[in-house]
């Protein structure tokens, strides 16, 4: 795509980008205890005595995060690192129960990777995975309840995380974005993280330098801590881009810190400074031996791979005839793209796809429903799509039967056999309404035969009109002109 | 001092099951030797109601021939294990308000055996120390002072105190460089630090996660026999818990030490090594090399870097392992500060002693920025050449025989090991090792200095071999002859 | 290697815990000495040497995703020197 700039008086400017996202891993229990992963719950109720940090208590590792974990690895197609190691990560934080985090440091259980995004120009880019590691959350601190006091509540305390680290591969804001919908699309088809950026099960640290356009110089970044939307990752940095601009243009130098994104300015103010970073002491957690996974294990995750946004949306245009637009579109969501194939099964698939895209997706809009509840089936569309193919029913035809579809769930040939909505094709019918339309207005007929010859449109209009619709518009088209220029 | 409580495990279970006496009536013994032994300081806290109810079980399951392995031996806990609904300090003030709502494994299964808990025993603060002076409760007297008062050793000095001085049949340990073995050793009697994974640590208060086990002191070598059968075993809750088979080790009492070859580590022998104790290992190797054992010199060759390994990684794990005493959700908390750092600041500083506080910021020190790979790292390197060590050493014998301590039990409040602290680490430099690399040790006394205090004895066993400790333990007991309190 | 003034008071903060201005020298020198005595491990050359980080020759065990613990509020915060509103209260925490 066309290089991103950021021009000012005195010059051009290019970016470098790079991301760290929290994926709250889906479980039913936490990565080191039996307790509950459920939200929603009354404060410190889905709490263990391991994840309230109590004196002599152990952490326990998970299977199923491992597993989640290896899959999601899989599916950023990374290196899957048969040996990896936790360690603790010491710092105090009212959140923190035992103080340290339990996170992987040295050793992570995903190396490096690769994924696809899709930008609006319709062309890619690949972005670097660096690593992805597994660790535990924190619990969530109450500000508001008092003015003197805060108030902690332990529930998420211990959720498991998957931390992925991106390479600083990113040289616009859009790239970010897209990276992120693409990462959220991988996770949710993979059922291993819900990607709710809104409710923090995916949360977003932007690390952000500039340098003049063209150079390959890599200058000191300054990080931005828990942008949660895709919207709020591409303006913080884009507003943090043109803050280090401002002062480098000024004489001035960025020295590495971290910030703090406000969602209701999009701007960001400092944290804390790089000399007052904090000194984790991270080293091996000797509760927890090394994690081997054997080369059996992961293949078996692998043989369990589903089909995952990119391959599903390159067999959809090699196979289908989508374009690549339309494909990455539906691929985004696992259930729209199950939901396409469905539909388009022995009909015309761009038809589906368009159908998809317009029509079914304004109604879904409009009923604030997800496509696992709408009214209007995927057979039914296709049925729908097949009718209008075979000349049936006309397109402005289709649209009142969708309407009627997406009110009662019913069967389109149905709707159109009960309602006498078959397209009419023949002649016979037809010219007769043409003739009754000719006779009722001569002098429309004078006009066009003295040259108006642009009234041939309204005749077919009038003329649909009167077949309610129902005649066929291409024989109605040819008799007008046929019985006009007579 | 009522006879009943004279008596060894082994001898109170065959008289119990006999009826000679009932088991309440053994418990309501003890409960009055605490009374009489409240000098010894060798309680925290005593729970006299829960040990009569429990004693009082016991008694109906003997009457109805459903008692269990350790049915109503009454017992001490050192005050590391968390006990359900029993005060848990660690001898600590930091927790000394701290009741657990469960139960460490170790003391679940004692309970599960019919064992009655007289209560919780001192210990070092969070098991910090090398002489029991270090707890936030005050010094426990070790029951062989006898003009001077006399250290009981650590960090389990309550527990040897209180087995020497019959205020509980046996006790409960833990020990990360020594805190079982030296305290047997000081007060006359018997502990074994069992394989690291032996024993479950989940519910022991952690001081170094990869050092810490937990083990009995008792009377004798046949005592630590029945009640590491019954700590012993493998513990989902603990990921550090090895999923080995926990033999019958009375069974291997009877056995023969014949076949077995007995290592000495020539590097324990250092110039200047006290002659009385260099006298008494010697002793002891003729006494196996009598009963047809061979004995032979084995090298250690990085045993000098022991100690200093030892006080790297210790401290280090405890730095990280004490950090969520921060007067947030249990024990005690400082006047509030107005930010939540001074809360922290201020709990810390008042509820840490000096020991603690020292081996935190050392170990805070060691793992900090720029410092990791010159000591931590550096450390875990020299653990390997350790653990290698024991491990070349094991392919030339079967079990090392060496002193357990350099010397006998000191006076309370020692200047030499109060001025400087290395003084008193260097009390470990016999034990530290095995923590290091994992083994079973098990300490057992084998005379008296000439000022009339006990030395111990050690034998360290290849990982899991417990088995082949307490049979060599049994034979050197039989020769020694040793006269407990 | 000897310890100064400000590593003294860094690693005191890490830790949470205050040490006395009129105690700043004597940590000094008492931490000089326990760092130069573990200075002695320098003597042995260990470059080629993996680190021990577990004595267990296990690998790491899983356990099955099921919930086992948690919904005893009551017990978590029984020992909390402060507990309102089924919540663990600190003094107001500023970002």
């Amino acid at each position: 795509m066309a290089e991103y700039v950021i021009e000012t008086a005195k010059g051009k400017w290019g970016i470098v980008v790079g991301l760290e996202i929290h994926c709250q891993i889906i479980s039913k229990s936490k990565i080191f205890s039996g307790g509950s992963t459920e939200f929603g719950d009354e404060p410190n109720v889905n709490v263990s005595f391991v994840d309230a940090g109590m004196p002599g208590m152990l952490p326990t590792l998970n299977k199923e995060c491992v597993h989640q974990a290896v899959k999601t690895g899989l599916g950023l197609n990374a290196k899957i690192n048969k040996y990896s190691e936790f360690s603790r990560k010491n710092y105090f934080y009212a959140d923190m129960p035992t103080d340290y985090q339990i996170t992987q440091f040295r050793y992570p259980i995903v190396g490096e990777g690769e994924i696809t995004v899709d930008l609006s120009d319709g062309t890619n880019k690949k972005i670097g995975i660096e690593r992805m590691h597994i660790e535990q959350d924190a619990g969530k601190s109450i500000h508001d309840l008092s003015p003197t006091k805060s108030y902690i509540d332990l529930n998420r305390a211990g959720v498991g995380l998957m931390e992925i680290v991106t390479k600083p591969d990113f040289r616009a804001p859009e790239e970010a974005g897209a990276f992120l919908r693409k990462l959220r699309s991988i996770v949710r088809y993979l059922g291993t993280c819900d990607g709710n950026m809104d409710e923090g099960s995916m949360r977003c640290d932007v690390n952000v330098s500039v340098r003049p356009f063209g150079s390959s110089e890599l200058r000191s970044r300054c990080e931005m801590k828990n942008v949660n939307s895709v919207k709020f990752v591409m303006q913080a940095i884009e507003n943090e881009a043109k803050r280090q601009i401002e002062i480098y243009e000024n004489g001035g130098t960025i020295e590495q810190e971290t910030r703090q994104f406000d969602p209701t300015t999009g701007q960001s103010k400092l944290m804390r400074k790089k000399e007052f970073a904090h000194d984790y002491r991270y080293f091996p957690e000797p509760d927890l031996p090394p994690l081997v996974l054997s080369d059996e294990y992961i293949a078996d995750i692998k043989a369990e791979m589903i089909e995952l946004p990119d391959a599903k949306k390159q067999r959809f245009v090699e196979t289908m005839g989508l374009t690549p637009y339309d494909a990455m579109v539906l691929c985004e969501n696992k259930e729209h793209a199950e939901f396409f194939e469905k539909a388009a099964q022995g009909h015309d698939a761009k038809k589906v796809a368009n159908w998809m895209m317009s029509d079914f997706f304004a109604m879904l809009n409009k009923k604030r429903l997800d496509i696992a509840q709408s009214p209007v089936s995927a057979e039914n569309l296709g049925r729908l799509v097949e009718l209008i193919s075979k000349e049936v029913i006309s397109g402005k035809i289709a649209k009142d039967v969708f309407e009627i579809m997406s009110e009662t769930g019913e069967n389109p040939e149905k709707i159109v056999e009960e309602k006498g909505l078959k397209q009419v094709t023949d002649t016979s019918a037809i010219e007769a309404i043409i003739n009754e339309v000719i006779a009722s207005n001569p002098d429309n007929v004078a006009a066009y035969k003295n040259g108006k010859t642009n009234l041939a449109g309204w005749f077919v209009g009038q003329a649909i009109k009167m077949s309610q619709g129902k005649a066929n518009p291409a024989i109605v088209n040819k008799l007008v002109r046929e019985k006009l220029d007579k | 001092m009522s006879e009943i409580t004279k008596l060894t495990v082994h001898e109170a279970l065959n008289a119990l099951k006999n009826k000679e006496f009932t088991a309440l009536e053994l418990t309501e013994a003890y409960l009055r030797n605490m009374e009489n032994g409240k000098k010894y300081n060798a309680y925290i806290t005593e729970c006299a109601d829960v040990a009569l109810q429990q004693a009082k079980e016991a008694d109906k399951r003997y009457a109805t021939g459903t008692n269990r392995a350790l049915e109503g031996i009454p017992l001490g806990i050192k005050d590391l294990f968390c006990t359900k609904d029993i005060r848990t300090t660690a001898a600590s003030h930091i927790l000394d308000n701290f009741v657990p709502p469960y139960e460490s494994t170790v003391t679940q299964h004692l309970l599960d055996d019919g064992a009655v808990f007289l209560g919780k025993l001192n210990l070092d603060e969070f098991a910090m120390g090398g002489s029991n002076e270090t707890s936030y409760f005050g010094p426990v007297i070790n029951p062989w002072s006898k003009d001077k008062l006399l250290v009981p050793g650590g960090s389990s000095g309550g527990s040897a105190a209180a087995v020497a001085a019959h205020l509980c049949a046996a006790a409960t340990g833990t020990d990360t460089g020594g805190s079982i073995r030296e305290p047997a050793a000081f007060c006359g009697i018997t502990g074994i630090k069992p394989t690291y994974g032996r024993c479950s640590r989940y519910g022991i208060v952690a001081f170094a996660s990869s050092l810490d086990q937990a083990g009995p002191i008792a009377q004798d070598v046949r005592d630590c026999a029945i009640l590491l059968k019954s700590m012993a075993g493998f513990d989902d809750k603990d990921s550090t818990s090895c999923d080995v088979s926990v033999p019958d080790y009375e069974k291997f009492l009877d056995g023969d030490v014949r076949g077995l070859t007995f290592g000495l580590p020539k590097e324990y022998r250092p110039d200047g090594l006290n002659p009385e104790v260099s006298a008494y290992w010697d002793k002891a190797a003729e006494y196996l090399k009598a009963r047809g054992a061979k004995v032979k010199e084995i090298s250690l060759p990085h045993t000098k870097y022991a100690l200093a390994t030892y006080y790297v990684l210790a401290p280090a794990e405890a730095s990280s392992n004490l950090a969520r005493y921060d007067g947030i959700r249990y024990g005690f908390r400082a006047k509030e500060g107005q930010h939540l750092d001074d809360l922290y600041i201020n709990t810390r500083t008042q509820g840490f002693g000096a020991e603690v506080r020292r081996r935190i910021m050392i170990g805070t020190y060691v793992l900090s920025a720029g410092y990791y790979d010159a000591y931590f790292l550096k450390a875990q390197k020299m653990r390997r050449l350790i653990y290698n060590d024991f491990m070349n050493a094991f392919n030339q014998c079967d079990v090392i025989l060496t002193p357990t301590s350099p010397i006998t039990a000191f006076p309370i409040g020692d200047e030499s090991m109060l001025q400087n602290p290395i003084n008193m680490y260097l009390n470990d430099v016999f034990t530290v090792s095995v923590n290091l690399a994992g083994l079973p040790a098990l300490s057992l006394p084998i005379g008296l200095s000439a000022t009339g205090l006990p030395y111990g004895i050690q034998l360290i066993g290849k990982p899991f071999d417990e088995g082949t400790l307490f049979n060599a333990a049994a034979k050197l007991e039989a020769d020694a002859k040793f006269e407990r309190k | 290697m000897a310890i100064d003034t400000h590593t003294v008071r860094r690693i005191a903060f890490l830790s949470r815990l205050k040490i006395e201005e009129e105690k700043i020298e004597s940590t000094k020198e008492e931490f000089s000495k326990i760092l130069n005595w573990i200075e002695e491990l320098n003597e042995v050359n260990t470059d080629d040497v993996e680190p021990l980080i577990s004595v267990n020759n296990t690998t790491l065990r899983m356990r099955d995703d099921e919930v086992t613990a948690g919904n005893c509020r009551a017990e978590i915060l029984k020992n909390a020197p402060a507990a309102e509103y089924d919540y663990f209260a600190v003094p107001k925490v500023v970002e």
